[in-house]
Parts: structure tokens; sequence; C-alpha cells
């Protein structure tokens, strides 16, 4: 079992890297590419959720944050997007002259990468440091990270003279390196480019969730009062892992926005931001492999089943969110490495039960 | 001034709102601690009921129709009730103690009852009968067979995956007969007309129209607040509610059934939501996707409030509702006219509807910086387990 959980995320790699390409057409290939963006979202997750006990509901702000910097970028820099005053066209519905001043910085792509990651993070890290400071924590974490939710979504919502409202920005017609971001060979680019930032967003969650700042984080959630009498500040512990979690899922969402060819407020919405928990939840929390599997398999029964059925989705989804909490609360991932798979191959006489306790119980029964 | 007042009122009103959607919630989360995300659900399945009974009554017409209101109100308690008493048997009771794991469930349950209210028609209700009764009776079966046996759990996972496909099946079947097809109600939104003694003035305070509606829906929460205040207070059953909430290991031992007490008061807590989403009807059409409108701000007002304490959801409720009115209609601006450019900047900024959300949501995270617990926190040895 030890050396299946070393080698599978090598598997994992390889699949994406070499087969997936060659089996693929471009649209499932770029499909796939989202889930891989979104699997670094499920791992930002899995960072607090899973090894922190950070239930955030809202992860979609920072999501949207990293997707709207790098579309920002791109609507600038791209001249058949432009208006009479060389700014977005989109400015002209709304009679705005004059680009609004935070914008102005998104016209260099140094800073456009940086922003696109520090920006979340910093978020985040505000965001964090206020809620942690007052010892909330639990449910009313959750429910405060939901309002914050709130206040992006209706911001960004409602601001159409700075964002385009509703609408989102679109960069499928936008240009990167003179080529249409929406054309099949750049897509390509940014399949590659997130099969390689994927795994460096793992070791990035591995090198955090192992050592002695592991060990505190695993300690704070299984029990955060008896950490503090250790003597350790939770604070700080939880404010760098909320603001890792927040550039993590700053990367996924710009990644996501060049793929899906648009940002919107819709990013921020309540569903999304707690389906993202549920693909977590699917893979297994509190293992680093699980999320990424969670993510990819839920968005891509998402594709089939809304391709076949598009009303069936919204049932299935349903189902899997009470499946997964009632019964399956390790996650697919989690319920193999746990012997799950060899106890149901055991129960139906197919495999050697495994030796625990309970046997040895049976055992001493039947001598007496 | 009168401005003032006539905006007061209107803060009342969507304070009263958020009140009624609150009550329930405040029992069910602030009680038992559930974080039940399918409230706003059986507000959507009360404002649903209400369109039944209102479609029910059209017939007669007259005086009779007139009275559907009332009556709706009744059915609605009763219905969502009933299924929140279901969904605690089945579901909730499985995760007590787990708070963040029934957020995700109840999330999962707000998903199926928003597309069951799309797409349910009289085919897919026989489909849904057929497989709980297959279901059923196939697990009997199974039990009598094999309880013994090591994979009777799998079997009888697989029963009951069998019968969903049966279901199915059935379904599909129903489907081919055109008028069993036909959706309910449909993916679009209804409407209910509200009856003509709610529409229309209640006279006047000075020079201030009372809308009926309005003043309406403010004494009806005022009424049910009244009521839950009473039975929790002063019943024997919110006795052992309140028992419960306490010490549930202690109860257990005095003799309280702790089991029925959670099915009451999640009952009673959905049955309130019910009445909230009857009343919603009143203020314009309602769709399958009324709750994920209430179900922050019914959450928000809880923590705001105090959890547990229902005067703090009343101050909450109102005080969110008049911030909300006040600063997203732009009175300030009116009442005080004098003010300095910045000041004038900020408060037109904020004046539309979704921009006065925003700053009320950044208000309670504010608010919460100060009063972690809210405006009136739980005391006790209890309140951080």
């Amino acid at each position: 079992m030890k050396l299946f959980q070393r080698l599978v995320p090598w598997i994992l790699l390889a699949i994406a890297l070499f087969i997936l390409p060659a089996a693929l057409d471009d649209f499932r290939l770029n499909l796939f590419g989202r889930y891989f963006a979104l699997a670094i979202t499920a791992l930002a997750i899995d960072l607090i959720w899973g090894y922190t006990g950070l239930l955030s509901l809202g992860q979609g702000i920072f999501f949207a944050l990293g997707g709207y910097a790098v579309a920002m970028y791109l609507m600038l820099n791209t001249k058949s997007l432009a208006g009479g005053n060389g700014i977005p066209k989109f400015f002209e519905n709304y009679g705005v002259s004059e680009l609004p001043f935070f914008w102005t910085p998104f016209w260099s792509p140094v800073f456009t990468l940086i922003a696109l990651w520090v920006i979340p993070a910093v978020v985040a890290g505000l965001v964090g440091w206020l809620i942690f400071r007052n010892r909330i924590k639990g449910v009313y974490f959750s429910i405060i990270t939901q309002a914050a939710l709130m206040v992006f979504f209706h911001f960004f919502n409602g601001q159409q003279k700075l964002f385009d409202g509703t609408n989102g920005l679109k960069t499928s017609t936008s240009q990167l390196f003179g080529e249409l971001v929406g054309s099949p060979e750049m897509q390509v680019w940014f399949y590659r480019l997130t099969v390689i930032l994927l795994p460096l967003a793992f070791l990035v969650c591995r090198y955090f969730t192992s050592g002695r700042f592991g060990d505190a984080l695993i300690g704070i959630r299984d029990d955060e009062t008896r950490i503090r009498f250790a003597g350790f500040n939770p604070v700080p512990f939880k404010t760098i892992v909320f603001l890792v979690a927040g550039a993590l899922c700053g990367i996924s969402g710009a990644l996501y926005t060049v793929q899906s060819g648009i940002v919107s407020p819709q990013y921020m919405s309540i569903s999304f931001s707690i389906e993202m928990v549920i693909w977590v939840a699917v893979g297994g929390r509190g293992t680093l492999v699980g999320p990424i599997i969670g993510a990819t398999l839920v968005n891509y029964l998402r594709s089939l089943v809304s391709e076949a059925l598009p009303e069936a989705w919204l049932f299935v989804q349903g189902a899997l969110f009470i499946f997964v909490v009632v019964l399956m609360p390790d996650g697919i991932y989690g319920w193999v490495t746990n012997g799950g798979l060899r106890s149901l191959l055991a129960a139906f006489g197919i495999a050697r039960k495994a030796k625990t306790y309970p046997r040895l119980d049976e055992e001493a029964v039947a001598v007496d | 001034m009168e401005l003032f007042f006539s905006q007061i009122l209107d803060g009342l009103s969507i304070g009263s709102v958020l009140l009624l959607a609150a009550t329930g919630l405040a029992i069910v989360f602030g009680l038992m601690g559930v974080i039940n995300l399918a409230h706003g659900e059986f507000m959507m399945l009360g404002a649903y009921v209400t369109y039944v009974v209102q479609s029910a009554f059209k017939p007669m017409g007259g005086v009779i129709f007139e009275l559907y209101f009332p009556i709706s109100l009744i059915c609605a308690f009763i219905v969502t009730g009933l299924i929140g008493v279901l969904l605690e048997r089945t579901l909730i009771r499985q995760l007590y103690g787990r708070p963040l794991e029934t957020l995700l469930a109840t999330w999962g349950v707000s998903l199926i009852l928003i597309q069951l209210i799309r797409s349910i028609s009289t085919a897919m209700m026989l489909g849904i009968i057929v497989a709980v009764v297959v279901g059923f009776f196939l697990t009997r079966l199974l039990r009598a067979k094999f309880s013994q046996r090591p994979f009777f759990t799998y079997l009888n996972g697989m029963g009951w995956a069998l019968s969903i496909g049966i279901g199915l099946i059935a379904v599909n079947l129903f489907d081919q007969i055109r008028p069993l097809s036909k959706a309910w109600f449909g993916p679009r939104n209804i409407d209910v007309t509200a009856p003509k003694w709610l529409q229309g003035s209640w006279g006047m305070i000075g020079t201030i129209e009372l809308p009926g509606l309005r003043i309406f829906i403010i004494l009806l929460s005022a009424l049910l607040l009244l009521a839950t205040y009473w039975f929790l207070n002063k019943s024997v059953w919110g006795l052992r509610i309140r028992s419960v909430t306490q010490n549930r290991q202690m109860s257990n031992c005095l003799g309280i059934p702790t089991d029925r007490v959670d099915s009451i008061t999640f009952g009673i807590g959905s049955g309130l939501a019910g009445v909230a989403g009857c009343a919603i009807t009143l203020l314009g059409s309602v769709g399958p996707n009324l709750g994920a409108a209430y179900i922050v701000s019914c959450f928000m007002v809880i923590v705001l409030g105090g959890v547990g304490n229902l005067l703090g959801t009343v101050l909450a409720a109102l005080l969110l509702g008049i911030i909300q009115s006040v600063i997203g209609s732009g009175t300030l601006l009116t009442i005080f006219p004098d003010l300095p450019d910045a000041a004038r900047g900020v408060i037109e900024f904020f004046a539309t509807t979704s921009m006065s959300l925003v700053l009320v949501f950044i208000f309670i995270i504010v608010f919460l910086q100060f009063r972690p617990n809210g405006m009136f926190p739980q005391k006790g040895r209890s309140v951080d387990a």
C-alpha cells in the first residue's frame, strides 16, 4: 500500500502529460485543462479544511480575483477589444471615458503575473487574520467567509462601470503574443501550463503539511484549545495557511479563466464555492492526492451528466453531497487507502480479511 | 421627517421579512446547532404550497377565495414541518455533533429540492413512490435472508441502488403517457395574487400611508415570534427542547425522549420557514431559486444577534432591514443635504440595492470584530464545547 501511495502521483502526472493530449480531441483536452485548474483550488481547500479544519465557503473570492487579474491584463493588451480612448470597449456602454485607476498597473505583464496570486493572498491574509484574531472558528468561520463572499459578489456584480458587472470579462476573444487566447493552439499551451503548475501546487501543499508546521496544522484541526494550552498561538498558523490557500486559488482562477474564456461574478456565487468543498470531500480530505482525483472526477461527471441530461445534474450533485458525507467521510482515496476496498472484497469472500482487532475478538469468542 | 419615517417603515418591513425567515433558523441553528442550508428551500416549498392552495381555491371565487391566505399559512406550516421531520429522521439524525457535515449534507438536500420543484411531474412522483416502495420491501427481504452475512451492509446499499434504478425506469415509462409527463410547476417563476383585503392601504398615520401588505407582514412576524417565544418558554415541549439543548445526556437520563424532541424541534423550525415562504409570495413572484436570496442573510441575522437568543435575532433583523433600506435608497442625502462632497460620493456609491448589501455584510464583519459572539452572547461553560 505504501508503494502504491508513492506511485499514484507519478502515474497521474504521466497520464496527464502524455496520454491525455494524445487520446483526446481539442475540446476534451481543454475540459481536462479546466478540471486540473480546479484541482489546484481543491488542493488549497484541502490545505485549510482537510489539514487545518477550517471549512471556508468563500474560496470563490480568491479564485475570481485571480481570474479578474488575468482578464484585466488581457482586456487591456488586446488592440481589437479597445474602444476609442484605447481602453476596453465595454467601458463605452456605461459612459466611462477614463480607465479606473486600479486598472492601470495591469498594463504590465510582470505586474499581472505577480498580482494574480499576491492580491488574493493579501485579501485572504487580511480576512483570515480578522476572523482568527477573534477566535471565531467552526461553523461561524464558514458563515462569515460566506458573508465575505457575498460582499465581493455583490460588489463585482453591481459595479458595471468598474468590472462590466454581471457580464464579466470575456477573455476568449483577447490576444496574447499575437495569438487569440481562445484558439486551440493556445489552449494546448494553457493545458501544458496547468499540468506543470498542478504538481508544483501539490509540492507547495506537501511542504506546508509536512514537518513541524504540518503537525501544528493537524493539531489545530484536532484540538485547538489543547494547542493553545501547549503554548502555541494558532492565529499565525491559521492565517499563513489561509493566505497560501488564497494564493493557490488565485492561480487556479487565472488558469481556469484563460481556459474557459470568461470571468464573471458567477465565480463568486455561493453554490460554486460550496461545490469546491465537495470535490475535496469526494476525493478524500486530509490526503493530497485525493482532492486532485476528486476535482477531476466530479467535474468530469458533471460534464458527462450535463451533456446527457442537463436537469439531472443537480440531483446527482445533491446525492453526491449526501452520499459522501454520510457514507464515505474519507472520500474515495481515503476509503481505498484505509482498507475500504479490501474489506468490501473480504465481505464477499473474494479477498482475505485484514487482521484487525475485531477479528481477534471473534477468535477469542470461538475459543471460549 | 416624514420621509425618514416612511423609510423606517420600509426598513421595518424588510427587517420583518428577514425576521420571519430567521425565526425558524434561530430554532434549528440556535438551539440544535444544525447548519441547515436547506432552510431557504423550505421557504421555497412554503411558497409553492401557497400557490397550490391558491390554485385550489380559485374556482370557488368570491368570499371563500379571499380566505385562502390564512389557510395556506397553516398548510405551508404543516407540509414543510412534515418534510422537516422526515429530513431529520432520515439524514440529520446521523450527523449530530458534526455541524460542518450537516452543512454539506443539507446543501445537497437543497440542490435536490430545487431541481425537484423544477422538474416534478406526476410521472416523476409515481416513479419516486415506486422506488421507495420497492426499496423498502427489497431491503426487508434482504434483511430477512442475509442479515447475518458479512456483506449485508453492502447488499443493503445495492438493494437501494437497484430500487432507484427501477424508479428511474418507472419514471421513463410513465413519461410516455402524455398527461402524466407535464411538469407541475416548471422552472419558471410563479405568481400568487394577494387577496383584496391585503392590497391597498390600511389607513394613514399623519400623512404617511400604511400599505396593507407591509403592515400585515410586520404583524405576522411579530405574531409568529410571540408564538415561538410562548412555545419555547411556557409549553411542556418547549421546556423539553430547552433542557435537551442545555444538556442532552442529562435530559435523556431524566426520561425526556430526546429523539422525539429533536424531530419536533426540527419540524417546527422547518414549518416556520414554510410560513415565511408563504408570506414572501405576497411580495412578488417566486421561483425555485427563492432560497438563495435569503439564506446568507438569515445566518448573518442569527450570528449578529447572538446564537440561541430570540431577542438578539429580532434586533439584528430589524437593524439590518433599516440599514439596508436607508442606505440603499440614498435617503441620507435628502435628510442631510449639506454634506461635504466626499461623504456625498460615498453615500451615492452605496445607494443601490446590491451595494447596500455589500455595506450591510461589511458592517456585520466589522461588528463581529468587537463582539465576536454577537449582540447577546451565550454565557456559561457549555458555550465553547
